[in-house]
């Protein structure tokens, strides 16, 4: 095949499978979900395929289900700093991303975290912006849940700016330490800034020069009008759960359309969806395991737990085997507590779940597998590498965040076979340009960007 | 209650800037340049890892140093730095500061708990207070608080990190396939602590560390945090300005934990200043004064002279009841690091301590779980 152009090149981020149900512990090759020889694996694993960056996602309350702690699927997880820290100490060129709330964090703390986490990792720090936020959670901090929900993406708006003003304020254009003349950190305003607002009244000094990357790279990760303009408006990419083709494309083109009112271009702006994968020798052996690891992440209580936050009640008289209940869901939408996804009509769920047993002649279980399935790429590495590539040539995605199934080895066969066939197909790098994530994710200098008109 | 050990003596390292003689930059050997990359670090604390210090002290604050543009300034986050020495370093206890002004618990117990994870077991805490109008500014939430209400917030966020680390006892994870629960609920604990200050309901999100409760250290050289010391540390610095100074205070600070019921470890401060001899260390805390153009105020005792004299002065202060150890404060760090590890650590003989983590090798039990 002739290529007269550079094909669009695939980027990839290896996701430490985290607490939910994605994960299935009871595989014998399930190892530790918090020894830090797990993240070690998958980190070295990742870089190994060359990928941009490695990826934790944050939960700061442990999630509930009726009341106590959910019990079900993996629980527990390290602070995201000190792993990313220690995760760069075993690495020498794969990306640090993690996911920080923006509700629970002050920001002259965040800026002097992130600055860090880039100086020691030699520029491959990145912060996935999370706006999650209620009293729940608030109940582990000083701040507490007060922050009113609409006024979620006004503060993490107002922390961005803050922190940007903080990373900016030692000037560059003179060396920090000049020998000859004895002068340490040339400017004799070092670090001043100040941020006046309506979420934060901050001045002072910052700590830090400016770090290697300039900025940290930003990631975000919400999906409502408020959270796309955010994102278009500050975010170098987007982790979204937007994973089909046709759901693909129009978030691709309807974000990236936001992108030219704060004079930005398409470049500027990755958008990376979550992505699960199965593989086997052919098609025929990937759908069957595939079908194993659904019964694995679904089983029998998972099932029926799943149903409880639909039907807002304890169902756990029933059956996972049998039928539905045929009693009526309640208005109490609290039943589970610290999971992102809420059902917003739960009646009308119930109906359209009835129906589908009916007509399908599913059990519960069964019926939770189909309506939870989240197994995006299933076949043989050369069907996935395909299926990948032709999402982001027809602008699905500009990539994927991968999130394996088994902790830590769970991407290792994904980068023995999957990434050789998208090297071939000249969609993924053979050796990393750069040392710095920016220049994997092929980003600017973020003052090399054009001056963005400030969302609000 | 862990006993202590007479004969062990602890060596620790305070890793501060170029120095904790704040021109100590301009000196030729200081690697200013370097200041902020990992390198700098990792060479300087693996060296000392190498070389038998049993703990890295890595100070830190949230207000940019005060001294003029003549003195460094700027400083990585001690926590970021610690955790990026974890996985690289094999023996060394890693024992950041972090403040609890302004800063959440609940961060600062994960934080801490993930390096004592990812050092498998050698993480401690210097607990800090920010006192200044300054830092109160960087974070606009609070008004300055009197030195009283400081120091009884920092005793609350030390009880909070303290039960979140005990919040999963160590058996809380089941993976029992037949009934589908990874984590037996009832092993998790809510800490529901109401405090003063603020309230934090608990449990962690990381589980129970190796060391279950990481070792917290208080700096007591301020009369003010002497009580929090004896009532909550764990390794306990203090400041004299001889050795019999030092002796009585750490004998007064033993007397009045063993009162509680406590074991602690009584650290001296020495600030050091190496040279070939006398003459070369005079000479060098000369060059530094003039840069500063100013004398030098140690901290505590000040030690200046060639290897040997260290070491002398070392096994006085072993010799002496009460002291389990110093913490060496280099003014100028790389040179300080590079003779102490070379040469003043080995002529002491000291016994290589043995234990899976720094909490044993240092002597103290594991501590049982308050929720077990
Ligand atoms: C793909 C994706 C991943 C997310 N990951 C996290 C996470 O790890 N932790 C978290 O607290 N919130 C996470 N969120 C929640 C978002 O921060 C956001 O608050 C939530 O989606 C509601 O905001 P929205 O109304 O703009 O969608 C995630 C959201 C998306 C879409």
């Amino acid at each position: 095949m002739t290529q007269n152009r550079i094909r669009k090149q695939v980027h990839l981020g290896a996701h430490f499978p985290g607490v939910n149900n994605t994960t299935v512990w009871t595989d014998p090759a399930s190892k530790s979900q918090i020894d830090f020889s797990s993240f070690e694996h998958l980190a070295r694993s990742a870089e190994r395929g060359l990928f941009d960056f490695f990826f934790l996602a944050e939960g700061l309350r442990l999630r509930e289900h009726q009341g106590k702690v959910h019990d079900l699927d993996v629980v527990g997880r390290p602070d995201t700093f000190s792993i990313l820290n220690a995760v760069a100490g075993v690495t020498t060129h794969l990306g640090v991303a993690g996911t920080i709330n923006t509700t629970f964090n002050e920001p002259y703390e965040l800026a002097k975290q992130f600055s860090s986490l880039d100086h020691l990792s030699d520029g491959r720090a990145a912060w996935n912006l999370v706006t999650s936020s209620d009293a729940f959670t608030g109940e582990n901090f000083r701040r507490g849940g007060y922050l009113e929900h609409s006024q979620r993406y006004a503060r993490a708006n107002e922390l961005v700016d803050a922190v940007r003003t903080l990373w900016d304020s030692w000037s560059t254009d003179r060396p920090l330490v000049d020998r000859e003349r004895g002068i340490f950190a040339t400017d004799q305003q070092v670090g001043q800034f100040s941020h006046t607002g309506e979420q934060f009244d901050i001045s002072g000094r910052f700590e830090l020069p400016r770090s290697p990357q300039g900025h940290p790279v930003l990631l975000q990760a919400g999906d409502s009008d408020e959270g796309r303009e955010f994102g278009a408006a500050k975010a170098d990419a987007i982790f979204t759960g937007h994973g089909t083709l046709d759901a693909g494309k129009a978030f691709y083109a309807d974000v990236k359309g936001r992108l030219a009112k704060y004079g930005r271009t398409h470049a500027d702006l990755k958008i990376l969806p979550a992505a699960t994968f199965v593989l086997g020798d052919n098609a025929a052996d990937a759908q069957e395991k595939a079908y194993q690891i659904r019964r694995q992440q679904v089983g029998p209580q998972t099932a029926i737990a799943f149903l409880e936050q639909v039907w807002g009640r304890d169902l756990s008289q029933y059956d996972a085997d049998g039928p539905l209940p045929k009693e009526d869901p309640t208005d109490d939408v609290n039943i589970t507590r610290g999971r992102v996804r809420h059902v917003k009509d739960p009646r009308a769920v119930a109906d359209q779940w009835r129906a589908k047993s009916e007509a399908e002649n599913l059990s519960i279980r069964e019926l939770i597998i189909e309506v939870t399935a989240r197994q995006q790429f299933v076949g043989s590495a050369a069907e996935v590498a395909a299926e990948i590539d032709s999402y982001v040539q027809s602008d699905a995605s500009d990539g994927f965040i991968l999130v394996p199934h088994l902790t830590p080895a769970g991407l290792d066969e994904f980068i023995d076979t999957v990434v050789p066939e998208l090297q071939d197909r000249g969609s993924f790098r053979t050796e990393y340009a750069g040392t710095t994530l920016r220049s994997h994710l092929g980003l600017r200098h973020p003052h090399e960007q054009a001056e963005g008109v400030r969302a609000s | 209650m862990s006993e202590r050990n007479s004969e062990a003596f602890l060596v620790g390292l305070e890793f501060e800037g170029t120095g904790v003689h704040p021109h100590s930059w301009r000196r030729e050997d200081s690697r200013a340049e370097e200041l902020f990359t990992a390198s700098y670090w990792v060479d300087l604390v693996t060296a000392a890892d190498r070389g038998g210090v049993d703990l890295a002290f890595f100070p830190d604050s949230f207000a940019l140093q005060a001294e003029g543009r003549q003195a460094t300034r700027g400083r990585l986050e001690a926590v970021a730095t610690a955790a990026r020495l974890s996985a690289v370093t094999s023996r060394i206890g890693l024992i950041p500061t972090a403040t609890v002004t302004h800063t959440e618990p609940f961060h600062i117990s994960k934080a801490i708990a993930s390096i004592d994870f990812s050092s498998s077991g050698r993480a401690g805490w210097q607990v800090e207070v920010s006192d200044t109008d300054v830092e109160v500014s960087l974070f606009g939430r609070k008004t300055l608080q009197s030195n009283e209400s400081l120091w009884e917030e920092a005793s609350e966020a030390i009880e909070v990190v303290s039960r979140l680390w005990d919040s999963w006892e160590d058996d809380a994870e089941i993976r029992d396939a037949a009934t589908g629960r990874f984590i037996d609920r009832d092993k998790l604990h809510y800490i529901d602590f109401e405090g003063k200050n603020f309230s934090v309901k608990g449990p962690s999100i990381t589980p129970r560390s190796p060391q279950g409760q990481p070792l917290i250290t208080v700096d007591a050289s301020r009369l003010e945090a002497r009580e929090l010391a004896v009532q909550r540390g764990d390794l306990i610095r203090i400041s004299a300005s001889d050795v019999n100074e030092a002796s009585a205070t750490a004998r007064l600070v033993h007397d009045h934990a063993a009162k509680i019921d406590r074991c602690v470890r009584v650290l001296l401060d020495v600030d050091v200043l190496l040279g070939a001899d006398r003459g070369a260390a005079d000479d060098a805390l000369a060059e530094l004064e003039e840069w500063a153009a100013a004398p030098y105020v140690p901290k505590s005792l000040f030690y200046r002279g060639d290897s040997a004299g260290l070491i002398a002065l070392l096994r006085e202060i072993r010799g002496n009841s009460g002291l389990d150890g110093v913490v060496l404060r280099p003014l100028a760090l790389a040179s300080g690091v590079e003779k102490i590890a070379a040469d003043v650590l080995p002529e002491l003989n000291l016994r290589p301590r043995t234990g899976p983590t720094l909490r044993e090798r240092l002597g103290f039990e594991l501590p049982v779980n308050q929720f077990a």
